[in-house]
């Protein structure tokens, strides 16, 4: 078989059914076969754009993604993918193709250093010199991606040995003696924790996606209740416990419910998993939580006292240490006074905002909640949108909320509701975005169009890049430096490439618009003409302690 | 502080830079760093001196380097028995007058005069760090011109 030959022969071993990807000059080779293949290749307006469909379908799959693009500035344009990938630990797989390997390092037409390029980038990546090592590689790559802490891991393959001959051989799954992930909790530390669990008054668990990732929501939900505790996650954690028990607090951190993140302060008991302590979640490190002893439970365990000291750190997968856990616990704490307490913030400092002048965000997302039962899945861009996304919506599932977390990339939600999509058909995908994150893969509605991806866009429309608009407002004296953004008409827009649009300027109209968005058997943009000037509230100023909340309190 | 350690990573093209690259991204600095093949010719040994405020940041270190996927093994030396050495050149400013004297600080000292000519001696030393501190210093009395250092090499008891 050829190099070209033996990729996808792997990819199909691997259960890959869908690719996202451009075409080029240095991967003409597999292109030449994806043509006799049975893998479903889509073609994208842009590779940045396939590398979020990449992640956004591995998102909402938990199965690996896979973007594929040629060398130099194909491979570069995956870039964006790729950490973002990286910072959420999502399972991906990159392939890029390479001028041929006497070329390489002469500076050769598209030619770039992408394993220099993504060495801090990717999981791990690989250049393959050798068809030989190719088969190898593949199975190692895809290991690698999917266990431990998942992540992205690229391949980068020259021309000449897409098109090199040799035999094909399927290998085992790799021993790799450098690298051997924990799963197993440590069971001394387990019955540690179990017993500080036990003693403590005041606990809450902290959640984040490594939860989803793990698969450990039902374990979670089962935790959650026989200790009678409460909890509080992530934007990585949204749909990992429902957002409409009576135990959760939503989202904590800097744009976090005020009671979450009062009674994260006051707690005796921080029980971790699959959080890493980051910086939007904390606020002020020294002053985060000072009566609280922390359990952490995670699968990296550089995630572990990085940032908080930690009284017991547990290494391994959250739905085996959880498991563990719960037949360790001998006595659940007695929460009643605890839970009396939290009651009284979330009466006092309940989620709320000014329903009144021009249409608000908010209301157009609890409407798509409304409609949507908490059954669609959602994605978002980054910003104001992302955060009312967040706020306003109750998830009860995991991997119905899909949104790049830790690098914050605009231009994600829409190509990542495109890879939710074709990996489920049959379900109801809305991007939630701004008007200037929306315009920065927009491109994408060729995509979706040419390929039937119909997802629906709900575009907050504000003329600002809103969050930075609000930063500037609130921190910089409303000096609006370069925040008022002007955008194309969304509803001519749409119809020029095929799709549909809808413009809704009235609170009236949301309920009717959303409704026919989500019948039409269409991509759909539709264009929420919003207050311009709605600021995303509870909100911790950068550098405070999570409770020195300003702003939407009672 | 500086902390010593040794990591035995996969000898491939390309793990010294997910190293380096490891601590310049995350702001670790590297005193001295030395490479080379073991017994094994699949696998190298890195000695690598860093510098570290405290003991959470060389726990980081330590972290982040098991975390690559290359690493097959991180020792901190901190507080582990081990030998260290580092060899050193240096060319100091020479006049055959001076050779006595030059010679006698080897008596007290590691090191040896490898070549002299006009005007300046070649001296080689291996020792730990203070015997290579204490050369050093007794040198500086002669004006060292250029010095030339391998980093420390370190092993475990």
């Amino acid at each position: 078989m050829t190099g070209a030959e033996i990729l996808l022969e792997s990819l199909k071993r691997e259960g890959v059914e869908v690719m996202f990807g451009y075409p080029g000059g240095q991967v003409l080779p597999i292109f030449d076969k994806l043509y006799d293949s049975d893998i479903k290749f889509i073609l994208t307006r842009h590779e940045q754009g396939a590398a979020h469909a990449a992640d956004g379908y591995a998102r909402a799959t938990g199965k690996p993604g896979v973007c594929l693009a040629t060398s130099g500035p194909g491979a570069t344009n995956l870039v964006t993918g790729i950490a973002n990938a990286c910072m959420d630990s999502i399972p991906m797989i990159a392939i890029t193709g390479q001028v041929k390997t006497f070329l390489i390092g002469n500076d050769a037409f598209q030619e770039a250093d992408v394993t220099g390029i993504t060495r801090p980038i990717t999981k791990h990546n690989y250049l393959v010199k050798d068809v030989k090592e190719l088969a190898s590689t593949i199975r190692e790559a895809f290991y690698i991606a999917t266990s431990g802490r998942p992540g992205p891991v690229l391949i980068d393959i020259p021309s000449d040995v897409q098109l090199a001959d040799t035999e094909f051989i399927w290998p085992e799954v790799p021993e790799i003696r450098s690298y051997k992930p924990t799963y197993f909790g440590h069971p001394g530390q387990i019955k540690k924790a179990a017993k500080l669990i036990s003693d403590s008054k005041r606990p809450i668990l902290y959640i984040g996606g490594g939860v989803i990732s793990s698969g450990a929501h039902k374990e979670l939900r089962i935790l959650a209740e026989s200790l009678k505790a409460p909890l509080t996650w992530t934007l990585m954690g949204i749909g990992a416990f429902p957002g409409d028990h009576e135990l959760s607090l939503g989202m904590l951190g800097m744009h976090g419910t005020a009671y979450a993140n009062h009674a994260i302060m006051e707690s005796d008991l921080i029980i971790a998993i699959g959080a890493r302590f980051d910086d939007r979640v904390t606020g002020r490190i020294d002053a985060f939580a000072p009566h609280a002893k922390v359990i952490h439970i995670d699968i990296d365990p550089s995630s572990i006292s990085k940032n908080v000291r930690v009284d017991i750190p547990i290494g391994g997968d959250a739905k085996n240490i959880i498991g563990e856990l719960l037949e360790q616990i001998k006595k659940a704490p007695d929460t009643t006074e605890w839970l009396k307490t939290v009651e009284l913030w979330k009466k006092k400092y309940p989620m709320k905002y000014k329903d009144e002048g021009k249409l608000k965000p908010q209301y157009v997302v609890e409407e798509i909640y409304n409609l949507t039962k908490g059954d669609a899945i959602i994605t978002t861009e980054v910003g104001q949108n992302q955060m009312w996304a967040a706020q306003w919506y109750k998830y009860n599932h995991p991997r119905t909320f899909i949104s790049s977390g830790g690098l914050g990339t605009m231009g994600f939600g829409f190509p990542a509701a495109m890879g939710a999509k074709v990996a489920y058909p049959e379900k109801l995908v809305f991007d939630i975005a701004g008007d200037g994150s929306i315009q920065m893969n927009i491109q994408e509605l060729a995509t979706c169009v040419a390929n039937k991806i119909h997802v629906k866009v709900a575009i907050l429309n504000n003329g600002y890049l809103g969050m930075v608009r609000q930063w500037q407002e609130l921190f910089y004296k409303r000096r609006y430096s370069h925040v008022a953004i002007t955008a194309p008409d969304f509803v001519k827009l749409a119809e020029s490439f095929g799709a549909v649009g809808i413009r809704v300027t009235k609170k009236e109209e949301v309920r009717g618009a959303l409704e026919k968005a989500a019948k039409i058997d269409n991509t759909v943009f539709i264009d929420f003409v919003v207050e311009g000037e709605e600021n995303v509230y509870p909100m911790v100023p950068a550098g405070k302690a999570i409770n020195e909340i300003i702003g939407g309190l009672a | 502080m500086r902390h010593t350690i040794s990591v035995l990573v996969e000898n491939k093209f390309g793990v010294l830079a997910r190293v380096a690259g490891l601590f310049s991204a995350r702001g670790y600095n590297i005193a001295s760093l030395a490479v080379s093949e073991t017994l094994d010719p699949s696998i190298s040994y890195m000695t690598i001196v860093v510098e570290a405020q405290d003991e959470k940041i060389l726990e980081q270190i330590n972290k982040q380097l098991n975390k690559l996927i290359d690493v097959i093994t991180v020792t901190d030396f901190t507080k582990k028995a081990h030998i260290d050495r580092e060899m050193v050149m240096a060319k100091v400013e020479y006049s055959p007058k001076d050779k006595a004297k030059l010679e006698s600080i080897f008596d007290k000292y590691v090191g040896k005069i490898i070549k002299a000519k006009a005007g300046i001696a070649i001296i080689e030393a291996v020792g730990d760090q203070a015997q290579i501190k204490g050369l050093l210093e007794q040198l500086d009395k002669f004006g060292v011109k250029e010095l030339v250092r391998t980093g420390r090499l370190a092993i475990a008891e």
